[in-house]
């Protein structure tokens, strides 16, 4: 294959992966927005959307695309009752103090996974692709005139195109929900400052409990999204959450706008970094990057200045 | 004062008496607690007294760590030199990192530490060459002799490690009972307040941040020497998060508690992984039921019980 059609596959690769943590930082983004609460806890949500997922699929048993249905709408939801009734049970004890809620959600991170370790096990397992049609891209060239022609080996699954066109459309209607209706009114006035809202009758305690569920939702709905093209595995958190806290510090703690930008530009650029350098060396110089801007421009590098 | 030196010389004169009571099983335990414990000691003093929560540690344990067993490993140094090496290295290391880390605050400055020491521990493994990557140094026995004194064997490695633990404890007793402890205390209940009252407020976090650094390369260099490995998985976020663990549980801002939290975690996490594979469940428990129930930890209990003016 030549170049254009290689960079062209590349791009579709990174679309794929700014897909998912697009929806994954804006989960992290929205808990700290709104609650001012870092989730270490976060990529764990992502890897109980995964094995939810293949329970849902593996106990319904029905033909694939039914089943993945299921898995759709049932793990992020049961993921987000999971992290509502954290947040009830341990983060509104611990009146959301952010060094306390972080080592809490730290003990999280390692009782999710190592329960999972203990039901799941160690194995990684797949989740059948609801629909496996393949689709061959055309490219152009100049040869005596425009001409279209279909190189060997450049496709696209259908599968991996509805991934995407899932993800735009779920972070679309988060966008129009946060903008239109009295539940985002709520959630942005809580943002705003959680005490007046609050003396304006806003129940805040509830808006926590259902931000830190939808967060918590949006990573499982990324993990039930990625789990046919990369299998469930109680490991797979980690890397999740290292790569959505470098978008969401990047895009501006906070700022779901920013994140977005920043997903797109880390998905799309991921592949090609780790093209030219090292995986090891490019996620040194992306955590250092992290470190560098939280130190020397703290409101991100799309951010606005504090307020 | 005098009380605060007899309590703790003690406990030092217990684990001495240890030595020739306890079984071989748990003298072996009790040496790498007594290592670790300078771990914890060191982050307490920024933690615990200056009430700065740092999540990269395991940079500074790492540092002093491969700061000590690469010289010995590529260069054949011995092991005082490479102990000495391997404290400086952390020192330095810190010292940096202090520099630039500290121009944040609360939850920025743990993800900029976090940050750092991820990109250390992937360092360790790009440069495999030298570090031994994923492997990590084995140090040979026959290197690990000090005045003819064979460390590597149980009872004088016990001994080299109490050495280690005294000095720590008793200078982290000195450092908090000197005017700039009282400072580094007076950081963590009110920063501006210590400002206005005229102290270069970020000097002394820098300071406790470098003796932190110290403290945990004392014991990194320790560990490398008397248990003769050098491993890139000291260097990962759990060895962060241990040395948390250690001092919440024992109680953050006593002398004490980074050796009670190190001893009962250690001995928690033994329990656990003879039961069943996901030990670290029990991590994750205690944690949660820490800061649940009891932020102040075992030394804050005894504290409340006790002996109010416990140091």
């Amino acid at each position: 294959m030549e170049f254009g059609p290689h960079l062209m596959l590349a791009v579709l690769e990174g679309a794929l992966q700014a897909a998912v943590l697009a929806l994954m930082a804006s989960g992290l983004s929205l808990v700290f927005g709104v609650m001012r609460v870092v989730n270490v806890a976060h990529g764990e949500f992502y890897m109980l959307g995964a094995v939810g997922a293949w329970g849902v699929t593996s106990f319904l048993g029905i033909s694939p695309i039914l089943g993945f249905a299921a898995a759709l709408v049932v793990a992020p939801v049961l993921v987000g009752l999971l992290a509502a009734a954290v947040d009830v049970t341990v983060l509104k004890r611990l009146s959301y103090d952010p060094e306390r809620t972080i080592v809490a959600t730290i003990g999280l991170l390692y009782v999710l996974q190592q329960a999972t370790l203990m039901t799941y096990g160690a194995d990684a397992r797949p989740v059948a692709e609801p629909f496996s049609a393949r689709i061959a891209l055309p490219w152009v060239e100049w040869k005596d005139g425009l001409q279209l022609f279909w190189p060997w080996g450049l496709y696209t699954t259908g599968y991996r195109l509805f991934v995407i066109a899932a993800a735009v459309a779920v972070l679309v209607g988060l966008g129009l929900v946060m903008k239109h209706t009295r539940l985002g009114l709520m959630m942005r006035a809580t943002q705003a400052d959680g005490e007046i809202a609050a003396a304006f009758g806003i129940p805040v305690e509830r808006v926590y409990a259902m931000v830190f569920g939808l967060g918590a939702g949006l990573a499982a709905l990324a993990g039930v999204l990625i789990v046919p093209i990369t299998q469930a595995h109680y490991l797979m958190g980690g890397d999740a959450l290292l790569m959505s806290f470098i978008v969401v510090i990047i895009g501006g703690l906070g700022s779901l706008g920013g994140t977005l930008v920043a997903a797109v530009l880390i998905g799309l650029s991921e592949g090609v970094i780790s093209v030219f350098f090292s995986p090891t060396l490019a996620k040194i110089l992306a955590t250092l990057l992290v470190a560098f801007v939280l130190i020397f421009r703290p409101q991100g590098l799309f951010g606005k200045a504090a307020r | 004062m005098r009380r605060d030196y007899l309590v703790h010389g003690a406990l030092l004169a217990a684990l001495l008496v240890a030595h020739f009571l306890l079984p071989a099983y748990h003298h072996g335990v009790m040496a790498r607690v007594m290592v670790l414990a300078c771990f914890a000691i060191g982050y307490n003093v920024l933690f615990g007294y200056t009430g700065l929560l740092s999540l990269g540690h395991a940079l500074f344990f790492a540092a002093g760590m491969y700061g000590a067993g690469m010289p010995m490993h590529l260069w054949g140094t011995g092991p005082g030199a490479a102990f000495a090496m391997g404290v400086l290295a952390a020192t330095l290391v810190a010292l940096v990192v202090g520099a630039l880390a500290l121009r944040t605050a609360g939850v920025a400055f743990m993800i900029v530490t976090l940050m750092f020491a991820q990109a250390g521990y992937l360092a360790l493994l790009l440069a495999s060459r030298w570090t031994g990557g994923d492997q990590g140094i084995v140090i040979a026995q026959a290197q690990r002799q000090l005045w003819s004194i064979d460390l590597s064997a149980e009872g004088p490695r016990y001994l080299a490690a109490l050495v280690l633990f005294g000095v720590c404890l008793i200078a982290s007793l000195a450092l908090m009972r000197s005017r700039r402890g009282r400072v580094l205390i007076a950081i963590r209940e009110n920063e501006e307040r210590a400002r206005l009252l005229g102290y270069d407020t970020f000097a002394m976090k820098l300071m406790a941040v470098t003796l932190s650094g110290t403290f945990a390369g004392v014991a990194g260099a320790g560990y490398g020497i008397l248990f003769g490995y050098v491993g890139a998985s000291f260097a990962t976020v759990q060895y962060s998060i241990y040395p948390l663990l250690w001092v919440l549980l024992g109680g953050a801002g006593t002398i004490l508690g980074p050796f009670l939290g190190t001893l009962f975690m250690y001995y928690l996490v033994d329990t656990a992984s003879d039961l069943t594979s996901a030990y670290l469940l029990v991590v994750g428990v205690v944690l949660i039921l820490l800061t649940l129930f009891a932020p102040g930890g075992i030394g804050g209990e005894l504290r409340r019980r006790l002996w109010r003016a416990m140091p």
